[in-house]
Order: structure tokens, then C-alpha cells, then sequence
């Protein structure tokens, strides 16, 4: 893993700690954008974390581009010698598979897809070697996700699953973007899942939808009155298949108020996560019990 | 006071100087596309320089006042009209309760700004005003005017009409239009024939223009370096591992068209960049029509910031102007 540093124009620094993607270079991202907040080196506007990179917005009237540089590679070396842990949460997103609006829309647009005789999600399984469109499902909501990357539009969600790079699930996206896709649709492309956060336009297979709201400009939803975006880079998100009438019924506590995230607070040790994968998503899961 | 929307134009915003934080969560800065002329429009009635204004993308809107008000409209040329008699451009101009602004067809550049005393007085979401159409979010509901809203306008500080920004500091694009590049972020992903054409070629703006970003079609397409491509990035050489985008940021999706991403950026995705248009240039994209010619000139960082300051000197020529 080779850290590079390039500037954006005379506003951004753009910091790839990896030109691939991993855990670690995911994890270095996370722990370098930390450190660089809590650092709070004056000048610098924003940070924004990537899934294997990040990009730092910096005034340079108030420092200058080499000296934004010099920091944020001091950071590095100190980041590298910093205990490998974050505290975040745990989060169940419930999912209704295969449900009827992404079906309609996947329909709708199948002339621009790979397999215009399947479904995305028969299409996944395929590719990825799984027999059938339950394993695909299984695997999928059978291991929690990092959410590496807030972004794209309001609020959107990319994952990546916390398992070995041999088991991660990889999808090409449509072969030409769609016009639409249902909000709250739960999307995959290369290796990253995503939840759409509004309706609009989208590249992504379409494997289902979920019912909890996570971006709220009215802010009405209780869980988003504080903040209208519910995901930060770093939280852990579990996939619970559900079916339809649990959908309905949690559309229905949406509605009135009712309805609440599972969301427990966890703290991550990187290093033990590596020792054992499958032990240690297991006991982060304990957590959602 | 309000103003009244009969005619909203082709997409006519609420827009301040933006709301930055929020990038991270994929909610981008926003605000006037041409920063300048907001700044400009809103010293000429007496507001805060980064108070709310309307702008209108190449057709203009028409306005009724309920009011007497003041008003300026700066940016691109296209001739102003109250109750049908022209009026001059980037000048404060009293209205009068009653009385109708409306525009006639753009003669050059891209985006005017209406600037009125106290300001359009829309929430503040995030802490601006400026209109995110994609999120929902800030502006007059979340969305661009139409017809029949009534725009709420603040309360005017006093001041009178007839002060002008004058002709020598209104910053427009030339012809071709020439924007100042900073090579960089995956530069080197690109051969060096290619680093070459990316400038030396004449391109022109395509149709697909806006908020969002502005794409660009004509130059020769980018032969990328050779690689496997790594984990995670997808299969096109121009593909990368998701990353975040700069603002002004160039992406050339299969090397064929650059898009060059403005205030309302996507925050991240899948394609590799070139290079950043400086924070200097900005302002001059938003006033490019479709098909204007384009040249991109490279630039290193110490004149990206000698850039940066010449137009902060020329923003204080324009206060010194208007004080």
C-alpha cells in the first residue's frame, strides 16, 4: 500500500492510500481522516472520506498548499503508530429482496443490462458463482458491510462487506445508467453496495428496497430530526431480509413515528477483526440481539 | 414584500454563496454558479455580499413586484426590461410597486444573476438558501421557481438607484474560452501524447451543461498507460476505486469527454481525473453556452494562486467602486 498525494486544483488536497480496494486501505483512509479532525489544522474546510482515498478541502489563504501537505503527511507517519481501533455502531437495515418496485423498474430499463432474459439478482448469482438467487441473498445480508463513503448525492451510502477479498461479491454496473431507480433502493456495483438516498438516475444492480429513511431534508422522521443524513463513513451496517408484510408494517410505523433503527454502539479493533473474520462479525452482531 | 413569478425561465434558482460541510454526507457547496456577479449584484443594492439571489440559466425569468424595490441584475448579457422599456445591466435599478421585469433573448455568456435589496428571504437549510434541487433541499421548496410562487423578499437597508459596476471589471469568458488547469489527481493515468492533446486540442461545450457539471465534446479521445486494473475499480481504464471528487475536478469517462464538475458536484464516484480547473476559473464556466469554444491551459500551483489573487484584487476593485 503506497500512500499518494496529488492536488485538486488550489482548494483540495487528494490523498489514495491505495489504488485498490481492501479493508486496510479502507481502514487507513478512516483512521488518517480522523486523525487530520482532531488535529483541526486551521485552514482546512473539509474532510471528506473515500473508500480507499480521501480529499481535504483547504482555504490556501489561510494555509499554504505545501504547508497542508507537510501535515497531513505528519499525520501519516503518526497514524501508522496509532492502536488500529474506532468506536462507531452497528446498524439492521432491514431489506425486502426482490420486491415488486425495483422489479418493475429493473423491467422497465432491461434493454440496457448485461442479461436482459434475467433479473439483477439471478444475474449476480450467476456471475459470482452462487447457485441460485437465496444464495445470493444469504451472502449478501450474511456478513456486515462497512460503509466506506458517504456520498455521490445526499446521504448515499457505499458498503463494502466485511469478509475476505475471495468473497467478495462483485457485479458490473448496467451497461448504460437508468433514468430511475426507486428511492431506498438497495444497489450493488464492482464491490460496492449502496443504498440510493433519493430517487433519480443509477448504474447500480437493484437487489431490493428497504423501508427506513436515510435522508431527510424536512427532517419530520425522528431518528433525522438532529441531522438530516443518518450514515457517517465507518458504520456498520447488517442487512435482515425481510418480507412484504413486515415491509408494510414498517411503512407504517415510518409513517406514524414509530418506527426506530436498531443501532448499537460498538468499538472496532482492526487488528483483531483480521485474526477472525467470521468470529469477530459474529460477536459485532451479538451487539444487535 | 414579495415578487411574484409569471414566467419562471428556463430554470431560474435561489442562490447564495453555498453551504459548505456537508460534502462528506454528499450534500454539495452549491450557490452562484458565477460567484463574481452575485457578489457584484448584491454591493450594487446595498446587501450583504452573500445575500440570496435568483439565477437564471439562458432564458430569463419574468417578475412582478408587489413593492417598490431595488434591484440588480449582473452575469451574462442579456438585455433587462421593466414594463418592456431596456435597462442597463450590473447597475441598481429602482422598481416600482407594480412594475415587471422580464428579459429578452441572451446575447453572450450563460447565467444572470437578479439581485434585490433585502435579499430573497427563503429558510435557511444548512445554512444557505442556495437551491439543491437533487437533494430536496434550501431555496424556494427545495426546487427551481415557477409560475405563481411568490418569493418572499427581507427588509432593505437603504440606498439608492443608479450605482454600475463598471465595464472594465466584469470579469466574462474570452473566445475560445480559456480555462487554467492544474494537472493532477490521475494525471498519470493518461500517455504523455495524450497529456499533450488534452491541451493543445479545441474543444467545444456540449449540451449536457449545468449545475452539476459541464461536459465537453471535439478534442482527440485519451489513450490511458497500460495497466491491470486494480481491486475494486472496474474494468474501463478510465475506471478507479470510488473516490471523492474536487471541485472543478476532470473526469473523461472511457477518455472521450471531459466533464468538468461545478457547484453542484456529485461528491464521489467511479472515474478518473485529469486535473482541477483553479478556484480563479470557476466563475467563467458558469457563463459558457453550449458549443462555445474551449481551450484548457495548464497551470502550476504558484500560478494557480498568483490567479486566485488577481481575482481577489479585482473583487476589491469592485467594492472600492460601489463604496
Amino acid at each position: 500500500m503506497t500512500t499518494r498525494y496529488s492536488f485538486g486544483g488550489d482548494e483540495h488536497l487528494f490523498v489514495e492510500c491505495d489504488e485498490a480496494m481492501s479493508l486496510d486501505a479502507f481502514f487507513k483512509s478512516l483512521s488518517m481522516t480522523n486523525a487530520i479532525r482532531d488535529a483541526a489544522i486551521k485552514g482546512v474546510t473539509e474532510i471528506c472520506p473515500a473508500n480507499a482515498s480521501f480529499q481535504i478541502k483547504f482555504d490556501p489563504d489561510v494555509i499554504k498548499p505545501g504547508d497542508i501537505l507537510k501535515e497531513v503527511q505528519g499525520i501519516e507517519s503518526a497514524a501508522a503508530k496509532t492502536e488500529p481501533v474506532i468506536k462507531t455502531r452497528i446498524i439492521e437495515i432491514p431489506v425486502f429482496y426482490q420486491d415488486p418496485w425495483t422489479h418493475e423498474t429493473l423491467m422497465r430499463f432491461r434493454e440496457r443490462h448485461q442479461d436482459p432474459t434475467a433479473t439483477d439478482l439471478e444475474y449476480a448469482a450467476r456471475v459470482n458463482g452462487l447457485a441460485d438467487v437465496d444464495a445470493f441473498i444469504k451472502a449478501h445480508s450474511g456478513s456486515p458491510w462497512f460503509v466506506s463513503m458517504v456520498g455521490f448525492v445526499a446521504g448515499l451510502p457505499f458498503m463494502y462487506q466485511m469478509v475476505e477479498r475471495q468473497k467478495q461479491l462483485q457485479v458490473p454496473k448496467y451497461l448504460r445508467p437508468r433514468t430511475d431507480t426507486p428511492k431506498l433502493t438497495i444497489g450493488h456495483g464492482g464491490c460496492f453496495s449502496c443504498i440510493y438516498s433519493v430517487r433519480g438516475a443509477g448504474g447500480y444492480q437493484m437487489f431490493g428496497i428497504t423501508p427506513m429513511p436515510i435522508f431527510d431534508p424536512e427532517q419530520s422522521i425522528s431518528y433525522l430530526r438532529d441531522f438530516m443524513v443518518f450514515f457517517r463513513p465507518g458504520d456498520i451496517v447488517k442487512f435482515k431480509p425481510i418480507k412484504q408484510d413486515e415491509y408494510d408494517h414498517a411503512l407504517g410505523d415510518v409513517a406514524s413515528g414509530r418506527f426506530a433503527p436498531v443501532i448499537r454502539d460498538v468499538t472496532f479493533d482492526f487488528r483483531d477483526f483480521q485474526k477472525d473474520m467470521t468470529g469477530y462479525n459474529a460477536k459485532l452482531e451479538g451487539a444487535l440481539a | 414584500m414579495t415578487i411574484k413569478v409569471l414566467h419562471p425561465g428556463l430554470s431560474t434558482t435561489v442562490q447564495d454563496l453555498g453551504r459548505p460541510g456537508y460534502f462528506h454526507l454528499g450534500i454539495p457547496v452549491g450557490g452562484a454558479m458565477d460567484r463574481l456577479a452575485l457578489r457584484a449584484a448584491n454591493l450594487l443594492v446595498g446587501n450583504d455580499e452573500g445575500a440570496a439571489c435568483l439565477e437564471a440559466v439562458f432564458i430569463g425569468p419574468q417578475l412582478e413586484f408587489t413593492a417598490p424595490a431595488r434591484i440588480a441584475v449582473t452575469g451574462a448579457d442579456m438585455p433587462i426590461k421593466l414594463d418592456g422599456v431596456e435597462q442597463p445591466g450590473w447597475t441598481a435599478l429602482a422598481v416600482k410597486a407594480g412594475q415587471v421585469l422580464s428579459f429578452d433573448y441572451l446575447k453572450s455568456g450563460a447565467r444572470i444573476i437578479i439581485a434585490v435589496a433585502g435579499g430573497i428571504d427563503v429558510p435557511l437549510a444548512l445554512g444557505s438558501r442556495s437551491t439543491y434541487p437533487i437533494g430536496a433541499l434550501g431555496g424556494f421548496k427545495g426546487r427551481a421557481i415557477a409560475a405563481g410562487d411568490e418569493l418572499p423578499v427581507g427588509a432593505a437597508a437603504s440606498g439608492k438607484a443608479g450605482a454600475s459596476v463598471p465595464e472594465a471589471l466584469r470579469r466574462k469568458p474570452g473566445h475560445p474560452a480559456e480555462l487554467r488547469v492544474l494537472p493532477g489527481l490521475y494525471w498519470h493515468r493518461i500517455l504523455p501524447e495524450s497529456q499533450q492533446s488534452f491541451f493543445a486540442d479545441q474543444w467545444k461545450v456540449a449540451p449536457e451543461a449545468d449545475r452539476m457539471g459541464y461536459r465537453f465534446r471535439g478534442g482527440q479521445a485519451l489513450q490511458f498507460v497500460e495497466r491491470e486494473q486494480p481491486f475494486g475499480a472496474g474494468s474501463d481504464p478510465s475506471n478507479i476505486v470510488d473516490s471523492c471528487y474536487p471541485y472543478g475536478s476532470i473526469q473523461v469517462p472511457g477518455g472521450k469527454e471531459p466533464i468538468i464538475l461545478h457547484r453542484d458536484a456529485v461528491s464521489g464516484g467511479g472515474y478518473f481525473m485529469v486535473g482541477t480547473v483553479i478556484s480563479a476559473d470557476m466563475d467563467l464556466i458558469g457563463q459558457l453556452q453550449p458549443n462555445m469554444p474551449t481551450r484548457f491551459v495548464e497551470i502550476d500551483m504558484d500560478g494557480a494562486l498568483a490567479a486566485r489573487a488577481d481575482r481577489k484584487a479585482l473583487l476589491q476593485k469592485i467594492r472600492a467602486a460601489l463604496a
